[in-house]
């Protein structure tokens, strides 16, 4: 029952709008049916289902509007919740920001929707880990990962005439092999909408191949290097800084997009001139949702153009107040590459790290887009072209705006996840001149 | 940005700004459903024993059963308006076996006998597909049923049950009182939950509880027009395991700070927006720290934060043990540093407790999520560690015989598993003051409040900043500073620890949200401490140009 088809999710929902009678009306569906396992110590430790299907109905009335939401579809439930979000809306203060429902749209049907992730079991989930697991065990190391897959649907109808619906799977999955002497570990972390290009097996070779190799890490002494960062790396630094791409906040001068003097940095050359970054839901390897709830048809947008600030989202009421057109955040994040392989990068080199992860992320100055982290499960010292040996981790402070000025060279573009959102994104590796770490760290 | 997409963005932190889980499922309602009865207890044992019977038929040798109502209300405010008023329920049960000597969990929002039943044999299902995957079956420490009985948070003022207008009205002259005080913008937030929470086992245990938490919260901005220079001071409140009465603060639960106003045990959310407002003013002018190394007087206000990461996740079991190695990390207090019974955590000032039980904490609870009682234990006594965070598949590994009783879902649909109980800094044992602690100050400088917080994935490495930093020189506070941040390795600064206030100036500071696990859940927890002192601690300057 989770799940809706786009006939059905649209007869229920026109079903809901008819015993509406506030000003406007918007009712929306959202089903989630998925599963996961955790292992560790090359052991299952928790594994578990959940399905939830709910009906939200939000009515307005003038400048006041609330929600009200279900999960029970018999006709007496449905308009239930219709009144209720009605006497909810009137009582409701005037919202002086409120901007009308949007009428019908055109737009494609989206490609996240993949039929073999939908069709993911409980034992196909086990099979996956029991596949990872002995890789773990052949290589003498101990295992901790997690898989989950979702098969998700919305729907949402507006008394202005806007429908959309989409449907997706999404299947993501990360491992860490640690030695037994916890002296040396590897990560590797993969998130597809098709579980077909799921290989468990050649991800955790890889976190093995790290685990193995950063053993008995040497320390060097912190201060600014020539860093390579791995997608898995990149991907985790840059998504702190995909979040400010709005005009409000720059508008109103509390972001590192704000212009000094006021106004916002949109048209500066702010950034590398190798450094695009767009959102194209229509991307084959990162496809993602074509509309979006407010009733935009998303299409590609262009946020950094050749290290120029081209665009930064605006939300109808921003857009309205500034007389310009809005421009809704798309939700997939890709960063134009290279042809290089990381390898080949690597040989470029002359003196520099290679970072395989960064953690525990946390925003330190906001004006400058200043953030903390640290290096985790593989750092290495490369020299005249080739990775000489394993060194212990570091502390870093840096901004992620001053790392795309030092941009020396990117590599091919990697569909990678956040280790910290499990959001997928399309990152190159990249080689980054006067990266700036300022402690050692003894973790492993 | 989805409601989803935000959890998703914002959470799977480690002590980070998130929302619960419970959000994720939860319903958008009608803030008289808050006020509805709640679901009869029988009735909720009749649910609970469908799951038992079902699960035990289907094989499982051990059930227990979680029924949640989740209810979370939201009041967002900017400057003079509301942006936001969001009211939620989440109801639903989850149901977790052991078959074949391994877990099994599964949940849903359908809570008809047929799909309890199903959801159950679900359960032991997955518990069977994954003994194939089991190197030991699942030990679990024994647990007497206790019946049915109850707990609930001794609330004075339900929240719930506080107009919506009163709520607006606060948000609104506080955001009136820091707009006049200077400030360019003002974003205020009244946050709270209430957990009813329903717990069965096949022990015998029927427990019904009763949770309530709340956190008032500010942020204010003040900009430089001519340098677009900007900085912020968050309100120096802590989420409390309290009703409203929080929010009216008694003439006792003021506190001399060394610099200002503190606030312990209630709040005044009026009075801290205007003295934000000033202190903003005097931040944007602040001179820029000199790095080096300084003398460390911390506030609860930022200690807290520094206890919660430095402290309360090394010493969490699952963590030492490598079941969090894929995500949160491991950690650097592994059992043989335990075993040796030697192991220098601190001075021997430092004494470090974990309870569920400390009154108005976020992690006071009658009973954990799998049926344990609550207790009170010490993690590191005279400096020396002496015991971790364990709960009932998990004592045994450290020789007890029994949970600790820190066992924790943030909602019906997620796996209960180990979480971090209050971990606190026991207060000095001979009668001392802040002020006795900044006067053989040479050269320090003085924290309040919590911002910016990173540390590594074994929790040696770790780096703090905080919303206020003035000044010590030759043992008196002085003017205040700005772009401080502290970095340290946990070891060294808890051996750095050189002077603590006794229990007249303990407060607990908190976390609504602190993340683990895979996939993410939240938690709250509270973490007392008076105003420390430490030694020599390497403090960097912040401040960039981009």
């Amino acid at each position: 029952m989770a799940l809706l088809n786009k006939e059905d999710a649209k007869a229920l929902l026109q079903k809901v709008l008819a015993y509406s009678t506030a000003d406007e009306c918007e009712v929306s569906l959202t089903g989630v049916e998925g599963g996961n396992i955790r292992y560790a110590r090359n052991s299952v430790s928790t594994a578990g289902d959940t399905s939830t299907l709910s009906l939200a109905v939000r009515s307005v009335y003038g400048k006041k509007a609330a929600f009200a939401t279900i999960n029970e579809f018999d006709d007496v439930s449905l308009k239930k919740v219709v009144k209720r979000s009605e006497e909810l809306a009137q009582l409701a203060p005037e919202n002086p920001e409120y901007m009308p429902m949007r009428g019908a749209i055109e737009y494609k049907e989206s490609k996240t929707y993949v039929a073999s992730t939908a069709a993911i079991t409980p034992d196909s989930r086990a099979e996956a880990v029991a596949k990872s697991i002995k890789v773990t065990k052949e290589n003498k190391l101990e295992a901790a990962g997690f898989i989950e897959n979702k098969n998700t649907f919305s729907a949402v109808l507006n008394s202005k005439g806007f429908f959309g619906y989409n449907k997706s799977t999404d299947v993501i999955f990360s491992v860490t092999t640690r030695n037994q002497e916890g002296t040396g570990s590897g990560y590797a972390a993969r998130g597809f909408n098709d579980v077909n290009k799921l290989d468990t097996v050649a991800a955790t070779r890889i976190a093995a191949q790290k685990a193995n190799g950063s053993a008995n890490a040497k320390a060097i002494e912190p201060g600014k290097y020539t860093v390579i960062l791995e997608p898995v790396a990149a991907t985790y630094m840059l998504e702190n800084m995909f979040r400010g791409l709005d005009a409000r906040s720059a508008d109103e001068g509390r972001s590192f997009m704000s212009k000094p003097g006021g106004g916002n940095r949109m048209g500066e050359q702010l950034m590398d001139e190798k450094v695009n970054i767009y959102s194209d839901p229509f991307h084959p390897d990162l496809p993602d949702n074509t509309w979006n709830s407010e009733g935009f048809a998303l299409d590609r947008v262009n946020w950094i153009e050749k290290g120029m600030v081209k665009n930064l989202s605006y939300s109808q009421f921003w857009a309205q107040k500034k007389n310009v057109a809005a421009g809704p955040f798309a939700s997939n994040i890709i960063m134009d590459g290279g042809t290089a392989t990381l390898e080949e990068l690597i040989k470029g080199t002359e003196r520099g790290i290679l970072v395989s992860k960064l953690w525990y992320i946390r925003l330190v100055d906001a004006q400058s887009l200043l953030l903390t982290g640290l290096t985790r499960d593989g750092t290495f010292y490369i020299e005249n072209g080739q990775i000489k040996y394993p060194i212990k981790n570091m502390r870093f402070n840096e901004s992620p705006v001053i790392m795309l000025n030092n941009v020396d060279a990117l590599g091919k573009v990697e569909r990678s996840i956040s280790v910290e959102s499990n959001r997928s994104y399309l990152i190159p590796p990249m080689r980054i001149r006067d990266f700036t770490f300022t402690s050692l760290s003894d973790a492993v | 940005m989805k409601r989803k997409e935000f959890i998703r963005n914002t959470s799977l932190g480690m002590g980070a700004l998130f929302l619960p889980k419970s959000m994720l499922y939860a319903r958008h309602v009608d803030p008289s459903v808050f006020l509805e009865n709640k679901i009869d207890v029988a009735q909720k044992k009749r649910m609970a024993d469908v799951a038992l019977n079902a699960a035990r038929s289907k094989g499982a040798t051990y059930t227990d059963v979680r029924i949640g109502r989740y209810l979370n209300q939201f009041v967002v405010t900017r400057e003079d308006r509301v942006e936001n008023i969001v009211n939620t329920e989440s109801f639903g049960i989850g149901i977790r076996v052991i078959a074949n000597g391994s877990w099994g969990f599964a949940a849903t929002d359908n809570l008809d006998t047929d799909s309890i039943a199903k959801t159950a044999a679900l359960a032991v299902s997955i518990a069977k597909e994954n003994a194939r995957l089991l190197t030991e079956p699942v030990q679990l420490a024994p647990q007497k049923g206790y019946g049915e009985v109850s707990w609930k948070t001794p609330i004075e003022k339900n929240a719930f049950e506080v107009p919506m207008k009163e709520k607006v009205d606060l948000l609104m002259s506080v955001n009136d009182a820091a707009m006049k005080g200077g400030a360019n913008y003002m974003n205020s937030l009244l946050f709270l939950v209430n957990e009813q929470k329903y717990f069965a086992s096949t022990d015998g245990s029927y427990i019904d509880q009763d949770v309530h938490r709340i956190w008032p919260t500010f942020t204010i901005t003040k900009i430089d027009a001519a340098t677009g220079k900007f900085e912020t001071r968050d309100a120096l409140s802590s989420p409390m395991g309290m009703g409203f009465e929080y929010m009216n603060a008694r003439p006792e639960d003021r506190i001399k700070g060394l610099a200002g106003t503190l606030y312990k045990n209630r709040y005044d959310m009026l009075e801290d927006a205007r003295m934000g407002a000033q202190e903003i003013g005097l931040k944007m002018g602040a001179k820029s720290v000199e790095p080096g190394k300084y003398d460390l007087v911390i506030d609860p206000t930022n200690l807290f934060l520094t206890i919660h990461e430095s402290t309360g996740h090394p010493t969490e079991l699952d963590r030492v043990l490598g079941y969090e190695a894929n995500y949160a990390g491991t950690s650097f207090l592994t059992l043989d540093k335990w075993k040796s019974g030697k192991f220098n955590y601190g001075s021997n000032l430092v004494n470090i407790v974990a309870d569920k039980t400390q009154p108005y904490s976020l992690g006071a609870v009658g009973y954990d999520d799998e049926g344990v009682g609550t207790q009170e234990w010490d993690i590191i006594k005279d400096g020396t560690l002496v015991n971790y965070q364990a709960i009932r598949d998990q004592a045994h590994i450290i020789g007890l015989d029994h949970s600790q009783g820190c066992c924790f879902a943030d909602s019906w649909s997620d796996i209960q598993f180990q979480r971090m109980p209050n971990i606190s800094l026991r207060p000095g044992k001979v009668p001392m003051t802040p002020a006795d602690i900044v006067k053989n100050v040479e050269k320090g400088i003085y924290i309040v409040g919590a911002s910016s917080y990173s540390i590594d994935q074994q929790r040696y490495n770790f780096q703090f900043s905080g919303q206020l930093f003035y000044e010590i020189k030759n043992g008196k506070i002085g003017q205040m500073l700005k772009d401080v941040a502290y970095q340290s390795n946990t070891q060294e600064f808890w051996n750095a620890c050189s002077a603590i206030a006794d229990k007249s100036d303990y407060r607990l500071g908190g976390s609504f949200f602190d993340g683990k696990g895979q996939p993410g859940q939240i938690s709250a927890v509270s973490h007392g401490a008076s105003t420390t002192r430490f030694n020599g601690i390497n403090v960097i300057n912040t401040a960039r140009k981009i």
